[in-house]
């Protein structure tokens, strides 16, 4: 939950577009051009960009220190106006935005802003090696992009967890995953111990975060009442299922107050606990070649195309996870 | 099997998993990983044509994190603080730095009461809100609100039912004292 959320504020924080304006400065790109833009506001120059963190740009972020700047994700954040508009302010153009190129789809070029990229980069602070076995909590977009990405790194198994039927059959079928439904295990701990060798797994991504279920104290007091910065079910339920000595990686995103982890847990089995928020476009090179090699295609965990003058209901619908959804996309014009 | 230095006998083999999967293993060196190592020091390559950016303008004076040694060169400009979340919330910024739980407690209870302000201002203009388009609850109809969750299992069914409690409860509130208020001026 991020505190200082705005009546006001634009949301949205993965899109595509057409360049309307340039400002100035502007050298690479010009009105008309089609850009996909990171979902990073970041500097190009600061400490931490000229070290490739650019989503923990030191320039751009007056509200905190403790986080970077992103489109349409509070004040907190920056306070930046987000995607989900007809036009939006994109600041250093010749950092973020790249011009989306002349084979690739529309639409894995949104993915790509996002989703796609925290996947894979999620799957590489696992610092998986050859024949791991990586366990994926949430079965959501960035969770089936870990788990695919686990197989480029190496994986020799790969099991995603989630209470969601529907999504663990896309961790099948995209993924090539094995499944575990959180809800069919009395302790799904004591069963990832089982599967695993008594040993416990490698690698655990948390692929959940600050909204995770499973606990009912746990996400009341942090999801609905907000006295947590997250509920930490899913990350505690990691630190507890991997084998000692093992990574853990969080891409589940968590507010800036306290949550319930059970840090003593990872000190005593000696855990190297991983995360960030994505540095986007340095996965981006990359990624556009395992797309062109047809090793991944993003837009296949796309279920729903909303117009944007029906994004409220597309938000009950995501949220509520109704009629099967996945990974909705919003429209600007509706065509 | 016993606890002994073997490592768990592996399940599927290189090949299997190379015939199984697009792209196992393309990424097993760890040269070919975008993300490693963590940091590389490489300013060159961002697009970056400045030292520092240039400054923003500042047209109304724009709260920061004292965390931070000056207002940074650029910022967004979606919300700029007003009213009474807006004194809150400065106080907020002023006062304390990220390390204290004071300074998000603060931000949080800024945004209670914006939110709040904001469905007070809704109610007295022509366009009032509308909590049941603008909540999106309508979908519970068109996107099967019952097929999508009865018999399926899902924990979040359990506490399904507070959230139209926490949605609701201003306008439930509102309710009540537009009812009372409506009765009081009657009875005179
Ligand atoms: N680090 C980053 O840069 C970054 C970028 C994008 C998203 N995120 C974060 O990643 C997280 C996942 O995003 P998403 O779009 O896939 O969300 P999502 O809500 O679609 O997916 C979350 C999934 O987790 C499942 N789940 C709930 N509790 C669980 C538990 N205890 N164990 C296992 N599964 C559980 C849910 O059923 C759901 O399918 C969010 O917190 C999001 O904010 C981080
Ligand atoms: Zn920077």
């Amino acid at each position: 939950m991020m505190p200082d959320t705005r009546v006001g504020t634009t949301f949205g924080h993965e899109f595509i577009g057409v360049v309307d304006q340039v400002g100035p400065s502007v050298q690479n790109l010009k009105a008309g051009d089609r850009v996909m833009v990171p979902f990073n506001v970041y500097c190009g120059s600061c400490y931490y960009c000229a070290r490739g963190l650019y989503s923990n740009c030191h320039n751009v972020n007056p509200n905190a220190t403790a986080v970077g700047g992103i489109y349409g994700y509070s004040h907190t954040c920056g306070g930046y106006d987000g995607g989900q508009a007809e036009y939006v302010r994109v600041p250093f153009a010749d950092v973020g935005p790249s011009i989306i190129p002349d084979w690739m789809d529309d639409e894995d070029a949104l993915l790509l802003t996002d989703a796609l990229a925290t996947g894979y980069f999620g799957a590489q602070l696992g610092d998986i090696v050859e024949g791991d076995t990586v366990v994926v909590f949430g079965a959501g977009p960035i969770g089936l992009y870990a788990a695919k990405s686990a197989w480029l790194m190496g994986a020799g198994r790969v099991i995603v967890v989630d209470q969601l039927d529907y999504r663990l059959e896309k961790a099948r079928t995209f993924a090539h995953a094995e499944t575990v439904n959180f809800n069919e295990h009395n302790d799904i701990v004591v069963h990832m111990k089982k599967t695993t060798d008594f040993l416990g797994a490698d690698v655990a991504i948390d692929a959940v975060g600050a909204e995770a279920d499973g606990n009912l104290t746990q996400h009341i007091t942090s999801a609905k009442l907000k006295l947590q910065g997250g509920s930490p079910v899913a990350l505690n339920w990691a630190i507890d299922s991997v084998r000692k000595g093992g990574t853990i990686s969080v891409m589940g995103a968590y507010g800036p107050i306290f949550s319930a982890v059970k840090f003593g847990d990872a000190m005593n089995k000696g855990l190297t606990l991983r995360m960030n928020q994505c540095p986007v476009k340095r996965q981006w090179p990359r990624l556009f070649e395992h797309i062109q090699n047809g090793y991944l295609k993003p837009n296949d965990i796309v279920t729903h195309r909303i117009p944007l003058e029906h994004i409220a209901e597309g938000y009950h619908m995501f949220s509520a996870k109704l009629d099967d959804c996945i990974k909705p996309i919003i429209v600007a014009e509706a065509s | 099997m016993p606890y002994t230095a073997e490592a768990p006998t592996r399940r599927e083999s290189n090949e299997e998993l190379r015939a199984r999967i697009p792209g196992w293993g393309a990424d097993l060196d760890p040269a070919d990983r975008p993300a490693v190592p963590r940091e590389r020091f490489a300013p060159e390559v961002t697009g970056a044509h400045w030292d520092f950016p240039e400054r923003q303008e500042e047209r109304v004076p724009r709260e920061r994190s004292i965390e931070h040694r000056f207002l940074t060169p650029v910022f967004g400009t979606s919300a700029p603080l007003h009213g009474v979340s807006g004194a809150i919330r400065r106080f907020a910024y002023e006062k304390f730095g990220e390390g204290r739980a004071a300074h998000w407690l603060l931000l949080i209870a800024g945004d209670r009461v914006d939110a709040v302000g904001s469905h007070l201002r809704s109610v007295l203009t022509l366009r009032p809100d509308n909590p049941v388009t603008e909540t999106g609850v309508v979908s519970e109809l068109r996107r099967g609100g019952i097929r999508s969750r009865v018999g399926r299992g899902r924990a979040d069914v359990k506490h399904g039912w507070i959230d139209p409690l926490l949605i609701a409860g201003f306008w439930v509130f509102t309710g009540i004292v537009a009812v009372a208020v409506v009765r009081s001026i009657g009875k005179r």
